[in-house]
């Protein structure tokens, strides 16, 4: 009898226990101090950016070579989640900070900054045996909604549209969310079809674009081979398409293309911003074209 | 007399009687420190898992009673999921992990029972020598290399059936009958092994065929055993993660009530939670909903969990009364 009350006695103090120093949540500042002391700078987020990350990263060794640089993909929102919660420098992003993203920032005492990096054309791309080349933003906001639900709607053939899209933290989905299922009308509140199947990564949406012929996706240009067709797009019915390359992506005819951004927690300082200016200057920029990504311009 | 012999004896042997007693006092002490500690140590380590599963419960609850007090529930079993935009109904997560999980089991628990009664009961030894090693094997393969195969092999050959795409629910549930299978095989084989020889020759002596003797004699006898086996499969197939992320599409879609119903894609709730949880930022309303998909879970498992011990209490108690 006298044991069981004990046994009570000790459950209960653990778990009150185990609560509280759940309760305290330390604030993890070590990664940036690390960083401005110049010796590894962490480097994280959007999947479209990561092997531009990378190459810059393995480049810039021979550049600085006591300066690591380590990088790890996983969506925009995670890179951000992760520069907000202090656990890295330079946060990558195919997407603009959201107002509560910046909001939570600034909750932890910092004012994101920006960086433009890159160009990036998106690229919408199906199976090689398909027979469309061509569509409308309109169109596929149709498509990515439901409202046409067969290839034979839009000159293929008589075939089920399966629809891809990347899961809903990468910045590509968003970008794709309000520039083609929205139309880039703020209005407009449409999203993806739930039937639209989310892929953890671009890699995903290549390789079952390459052996479902029913099948439509976007990825960045850089990710997209021979394998798969790439369409051109109009950015509405009396606009002339455009496929995406190098060129009409820095030009702008191509409608749907886009900046690439890193950011950092305050004005980049130290081995940072030398990294950073480093990115933006004529080799990391050379690197960018290597890749597949469109370089900034130079004004 | 007898009185003076008695004292005379106690002391006449008076020190080796206190030597022998101290003796024994001392290891009475070092034996009893032992056993006390002993004890405790089984005690604790008994009572951790308990203490355990209640801190888990406890942090979920924490993490993730607000999804349910902040979002009205009409809302949150939805049929649509789509957490950016703050749209939080979490029936399709339901409907997809409960329908993978159904036909993952209605798949493992005839092949992984048939394959238990035949390892146990019908297959000469060098066969058993052979089969049992491989099914450990298989139980060892970690289940992202499964998904991978799933994912490589299998879909391709699912959409070759005629669905407009591979990755489907039926293509997670065989990746998933196939994880759960080594767990429901080991386990019934082990129950059908604790059933004594003599039901079995008993059942021969009075003329029983081989298959009667096991359907009507060996089975019910090991049956308690073959439930845990049966729910241990569920769970398995339930929680697992990693594989039916590769291979069921992730659509968060309620699928059309027809005939092709297993072959449209859908989204489990433990793809969900780790498909987002890594973007979600931390006291945001998403993060909570995501640790309510884990109590929900958490539920269910409790829940399939209480049915199985309730069975086989049930089960036991009746025997017991037939044999008393």
């Amino acid at each position: 009898m006298h044991l069981s009350k004990y046994a009570m006695c000790s459950v209960l103090s653990l778990i009150l226990l185990f609560t509280l120093s759940a309760c305290v949540q330390p604030v993890d500042n070590t990664a940036s101090e690390e960083a401005v002391e110049g010796r590894a700078i962490q480097n994280k987020g959007s999947d479209t950016l990561v092997n531009l990350a990378l190459a810059w990263a393995e480049a810039y060794q021979s550049v600085q070579p006591d300066v690591s640089i380590a990088v790890t993909g996983g969506g925009s929102g995670t890179g951000i989640a992760a520069l907000i919660n202090g656990t890295v420098d330079i946060a990558n992003a195919s997407r603009s900070m959201k107002e509560e993203e910046i909001a939570g920032a600034q909750a932890n005492g910092f004012d994101p900054v920006e960086i433009r990096v890159a160009i990036d054309a998106l690229a919408v791309i199906v199976h090689p045996d398909n027979p469309v080349d061509q569509l409308t933003i309109q169109q596929l906001s149709d498509i990515y909604t439901r409202r046409i639900v067969n290839w034979n709607e839009v000159g293929g053939s008589d075939a089920p549209i399966v629809l891809l899209s990347r899961e809903t933290n990468s910045g590509t989905h968003v970008y794709f969310l309000e520039q083609v299922v929205r139309q880039g009308d703020d209005e407009n509140e449409d999203i993806f079809a739930p039937q639209t199947l989310l892929m953890p990564s671009s890699v995903g949406i290549t390789s079952e674009i390459r052996r479902n012929p029913n099948a439509i996706g976007y990825d960045g240009l850089g990710y997209v081979t021979e394998h798969e067709k790439v369409l051109a797009i109009a950015k509405d019915g009396n606009s002339p398409y455009v496929l995406p390359t190098t060129e009409t992506g820095a030009d702008g005819s191509y409608p749907l293309s886009r900046f690439l951004f890193m950011y950092t927690a305050g004005e980049p300082e130290g081995s940072i911003a030398e990294y950073i200016d480093w990115i933006k200057g004529p080799e990391g920029q050379a690197i960018v074209a290597e890749l597949g990504f469109v370089p900034l311009n130079e004004e | 007399m007898n009185l003076l012999h008695r004292w005379k004896v106690v002391h006449d042997s008076d020190d080796s009687v206190t030597e022998r007693l101290r003796e024994r006092l001392s290891n009475l002490r070092i034996r009893d420190v032992w056993e006390f500690f002993i004890e405790r140590l089984i005690w604790l380590s008994g009572i951790s898992i308990i203490v355990i599963v209640a801190l888990i419960f406890l942090f979920l609850l924490r993490e993730g009673s607000a999804a349910f007090l902040d979002i009205p529930l009409r809302q949150l079993f939805g049929r649509r999921w789509y957490p950016i935009e703050g749209i939080f109904g979490i029936w399709p997560l339901m409907v997809g992990s409960i329908l993978v999980t159904a036909v993952a089991i209605s798949i493992a628990i005839p092949l992984g029972l048939i394959t238990a009664i035949y390892i146990g009961e019908i297959a000469p030894d060098w066969q058993r020598d052979l089969l049992k090693p491989i099914i450990e094997v298989l139980a060892g393969i970690p289940s992202i290399v499964l998904g991978f195969l799933g994912w490589i092999a299998l879909a391709p050959l699912i959409q070759r059936l005629g669905a407009p795409t591979g990755l489907t629910i039926f293509t997670g549930s065989l990746i998933l009958a196939y994880m759960s299978l080594p767990t429901i095989i080991s386990i019934s084989e082990d129950a059908l092994y604790a059933v004594p020889k003599s039901f079995r020759d008993s059942a021969l002596a009075i003329g029983a065929t081989q298959w009667q003797t096991i359907w009507r004699v060996v089975l019910p006898a090991a049956r308690s055993g073959l439930v845990i086996a049966i729910m241990l499969g569920i769970g398995r197939a339930i929680g697992e993660t990693m594989a039916v992320m590769l291979v069921t599409g992730n659509a968060a879609n309620i699928p059309d009530l027809n005939l092709g119903l297993i072959f449209q894609p859908a989204r489990t709730m433990t793809a969900t939670i780790a498909a987002e949880m890594g973007e979600v930022a931390q006291g945001s309303l998403h993060y909570s909903v995501l640790f309510g998909i884990g109590i929900i879970l958490f539920v269910i498992t409790f829940a399939i969990n209480s049915i199985a011990s309730r069975l086989v209490g049930v089960q036991e108690a009746g025997q017991r009364r037939k044999r008393g």
